[in-house]
C-alpha cells in the first residue's frame, strides 16, 4: 500500500457548552486513506462523521475547535499547521468536497459554467477560452448531457441530479488527490442515486482520486466503498474492509445497525431493533458508550472504555466482548 | 371506472389535483402543474398499501387530497361508501377522525408551546372524546404506554424528546382518535436506521392489535418490500403499476418499476447490484412529456410511446400502464 495519502490521528473536536465546560463531539478519531481508495465513514446523526470530514478541510465551524494533539497528514504535510494561504491552495485544488444539498452549494445568480470556471481560474493559471474548454471537458466527464448548453444554465434550471453532477465537476476541476463526499446521494431520488453512485465509482477508477465518503446508508457503502469505519458517539468503533464489515461485523453496534435494516427475507417478522436512542454529545455514557443499548454488555462495559482489538490485518473493533473472544481464541 | 368494490375502505377514482402556474405582473394562469392526473386507487381494510415514487411524482398530494388538506380539481374519494369530495367541510368533520396522518418531520408536526399531554389530547378536545380534562389525561397516559413512551414525561415539551420519540408522540396523537386509516407520509424517512426499525415494529404491532389500515407513502423501497401488503407505483402524476408486494418485487411489469427496483443497493458484500436503468432525469411535472410520461427515460420504448397515451391494462392482481404489458 505504501504511505497513505491521508492520515488522521487523535482528532478531537469540541464546542463550548455551559460555562467554561466544552462539549466533545469528535473524540480521538484516527483513520487513513491510501491513494485511489474509497473509505466510507458511517454512522447515525450526531456521531461526528461530518465534523471529522470538515476538520480535514479545516472548516470546523466556529466556535468549534480542533483540540491540540491532533494530526492530519496529507501528502506528507500536516494540514493543521499549514499557513492559511497554503491551506487555501490545498482546499479545492488537492482536496475537493461535495455536500448533500447541491442546491445550497451553488450560487443561484451565476451560471453553473462560470462557477466551475471560476474555481479553475482560482487555482490554475488559465483563463478565458482555455478555462471554458476545461469546464466543458469536466461536464462530459461527469456525464452532463449537452455540456455547451448547460454551461450557460442557472442552478434553478437544473434538476437535483444534474446539480450534483455540477458540484462533482467543480470538486474534480483541479484533479484532486482526495474527494470528500458528505452524503452525496441522500437528497437524490432512487434512480438518480444509482446514476451518481456509478459516476463516483467510475471517476475514482478513471482518475485515481481517493474518496472519503460520509454516509448513514450501508447500501451506498456496499456500492462504492473499499474500506469502512463505523462511528458511534464521537468514536470509531469498528473498521474493516467492505466485505468484512458487511459480511462479518464484530461490534454489536455494527451488527445491530445491519440487522435493523428492513430486508425482504424479514417480511412478516419483527425487525431487530437497537433499544433506546443515540446519546447526544455531552451525554455520552461512561465506559463503552454503546453499553446502555447493547444486548451483550457485561461487567467491564459500564466502567472501562474498550481498547481497539485487532481482529484481522484489516479489521478491528473497540469492544470488550470482541477482546474477550479474540483473547480466548489466542492461547 | 365507477364500479366500486363493496369491501373497500377507501376508493379513489380519477383523482386530479392541478396547481395553477401564474406568470407576469397580472399573475395570469398560464398553465397547470398536473401533480395528480387521474389516479385510481383502492385500499382494503387491514392492509398496508405502499404508494411509492420519486420526488414530485404526486404521492404526497394524493395523501393531502384524501385528507381534504387541499381541494382536488376533479375525481372522487369514497370512504366506506361515502363520497367525501362532495361533502361540505362541516359534513366532512366526522371523517377527519377516521383518517389520520403521520408526517415525515415530527419536529414541525408538534406545537413547540404545547406539552406532550396537550399535543396528544388536541384531537380528543376537537372531537370531544372522553369525559373532561382528567379523563383525557388518563387516556394520554394510556396511549403513551402503547407507543412505549414514559407517561410521566407528558408534562414536558416536544423539544425535550429525540426524533424517534417525537414520531411516537405523533403516532399516539393519531391513535387518540381511533382512526380506521392512518396515512404515513414518509413517516420513517427522517429517522436513523436503528430508530426506523423501532417505529416500523410499533406500526406493525398497532396494525395487528387494532386492524389499522395504512397508506404508506414513501420513496424507500427496502421498507416497502418488508412492510407493505400491496404496492402502487406513481410516476409524474399517474399510477403506472399496482400489485401485491412480492409480485411487484419479483416480477415487475412496468419499465419504470423495473428501473426503481434496479436502483436499490444491496447489502450483500458478494455483489454490488445497482444499475442505473432509467435514463436521464425526472422531467418537471409542469411539462410532462406527451404520450407515456416515462418514455424519454425508458430503454424499451416503442415509437408510438412518444405520442400515444398508454392504456391502463388490468391484470388479476393489479394494473399496469404500459403498451408492452399487453403482450
Amino acid at each position: 500500500m505504501g504511505t497513505p495519502l491521508l492520515t488522521v490521528e487523535d482528532l478531537s473536536i469540541s464546542f463550548p457548552g455551559d460555562g467554561a465546560h466544552r462539549v466533545t463531539v469528535v473524540d480521538r478519531v484516527g483513520f487513513s486513506i491510501s491513494a485511489g481508495e474509497t473509505l466510507a465513514l458511517v454512522g447515525e446523526s450526531g456521531c461526528g462523521k461530518s465534523m471529522s470530514a470538515l476538520a480535514i478541510m479545516r472548516l470546523v465551524p466556529k466556535p468549534g475547535r480542533i483540540e491540540p494533539g491532533a494530526r492530519i497528514a496529507f501528502e506528507g504535510r500536516d494540514l493543521l499547521t499549514l499557513p492559511v494561504p497554503e491551506m487555501r491552495s490545498v482546499r479545492g485544488a488537492r482536496i475537493g468536497m461535495i455536500f448533500q444539498e447541491p442546491m445550497t452549494s451553488l450560487n443561484p445568480v451565476t451560471t453553473v459554467g462560470s462557477q466551475v470556471s471560476e474555481a479553475i481560474e482560482l487555482h490554475a493559471n488559465i483563463s478565458g477560452e482555455a478555462a471554458r474548454n476545461r469546464v466543458l471537458e469536466l461536464f462530459s466527464l461527469v456525464g452532463i448531457p449537452d455540456p455547451k448548453s448547460r454551461y450557460a444554465a442557472y442552478p434553478h434550471q437544473l434538476s437535483g441530479g444534474l446539480k450534483q453532477r455540477v458540484m462533482i465537476a467543480m470538486a474534480m476541476a483541479m484533479r484532486p488527490k482526495l474527494l470528500i463526499a458528505d452524503e452525496p446521494t441522500t437528497a437524490l431520488d432512487a434512480t438518480i442515486r444509482a446514476q451518481i453512485l456509478e459516476l463516483l465509482r467510475d471517476l475514482s477508477a478513471k482518475t485515481g482520486t481517493a474518496v472519503l465518503l460520509i454516509t448513514h446508508d450501508f447500501g451506498v457503502v456496499n456500492e462504492v466503498a473499499d474500506r469502512v469505519a463505523v462511528m458511534y458517539a464521537g468514536r470509531i468503533v469498528e473498521e474493516g474492509t467492505r466485505v468484512e464489515l458487511l459480511g462479518a461485523p464484530r461490534h454489536p453496534y455494527t451488527q445491530g445497525l445491519l440487522r435493523s435494516i428492513p430486508k425482504p427475507e424479514a417480511r412478516g417478522k419483527r425487525l431487530e431493533e437497537i433499544k433506546g436512542a443515540v446519546p447526544r454529545p455531552g451525554h455520552w455514557p461512561q465506559g463503552c458508550r454503546f453499553h446502555p443499548r447493547c444486548s451483550s454488555a457485561f461487567a467491564p462495559c459500564a466502567t472501562e472504555e474498550p481498547a481497539r482489538t485487532v481482529v484481522s490485518a484489516t479489521q478491528s473493533a473497540r469492544c470488550h466482548l470482541v477482546a474477550k473472544v479474540v483473547g480466548e481464541a489466542r492461547p | 371506472m365507477t364500479v366500486l368494490s363493496a369491501d373497500a375502505l377507501l376508493e379513489i377514482r380519477d383523482l386530479k389535483t392541478w396547481f395553477p402556474i401564474r406568470t407576469g405582473v397580472l399573475k395570469r394562469v398560464s398553465g397547470h402543474v398536473r401533480a395528480v392526473d387521474g389516479v385510481d386507487l383502492t385500499i382494503f381494510p387491514g392492509e398496508t398499501l405502499a404508494l411509492v415514487g420519486e420526488s414530485g411524482c404526486g404521492k404526497t398530494t394524493v395523501g393531502r387530497a384524501i385528507l381534504r388538506l387541499l381541494e382536488p380539481t376533479g375525481g372522487n374519494v369514497w370512504f366506506r361508501g361515502q363520497n367525501l369530495t362532495g361533502l361540505s367541510l362541516e359534513a366532512f368533520h366526522p371523517y377527519r377522525r377516521q383518517i389520520q396522518v403521520v408526517m415525515q418531520d415530527p419536529g414541525s408536526a408538534l406545537d413547540p408551546r404545547h406539552t406532550v399531554r396537550d399535543c396528544i389530547a388536541e384531537g380528543m378536545d376537537a372531537f370531544e372524546i372522553g369525559a373532561g380534562y382528567e379523563d383525557r389525561t388518563r387516556r394520554v397516559a394510556e396511549l403513551m404506554g402503547k407507543v412505549s413512551l414514559d407517561p410521566e414525561t407528558m408534562w414536558r415539551y416536544p423539544h425535550e424528546f429525540s426524533g424517534g420519540q417525537r414520531q411516537r408522540i405523533c403516532i399516539a396523537r393519531a391513535l387518540a382518535l381511533d382512526p380506521a386509516l392512518l396515512i404515513c407520509d414518509e413517516a420513517t424517512s427522517a429517522l436513523d436506521v436503528s430508530i426506523q426499525a423501532q417505529i416500523l415494529n410499533l406500526l406493525a404491532d398497532l396494525q395487528a392489535e387494532r386492524r389499522l389500515t395504512y397508506l404508506f407513502i414513501t420513496h424507500d423501497l427496502g421498507t416497502v418490500r418488508y412492510f407493505a401488503t400491496r404496492v402502487a407505483v406513481m410516476y409524474l402524476g399517474r399510477i403506472v403499476e399496482t400489485g401485491p408486494t412480492e409480485r411487484i418485487f419479483t416480477d415487475p411489469r412496468h419499465p419504470y418499476t423495473k428501473a426503481l427496483l434496479a436502483s436499490i443497493p444491496s447489502l450483500d458484500p458478494a455483489r454490488r447490484s445497482t444499475r442505473p436503468v432509467a435514463l436521464g432525469d425526472v422531467p418537471s411535472p409542469e411539462r410532462p412529456p406527451p404520450g407515456c410520461h416515462y418514455h424519454p427515460r425508458c430503454s424499451v420504448r416503442l415509437e408510438s410511446c412518444a405520442s400515444v397515451d398508454p392504456p391502463v391494462i388490468a391484470f388479476a392482481d393489479g394494473v399496469c400502464r404500459c403498451v408492452l404489458a399487453a403482450k
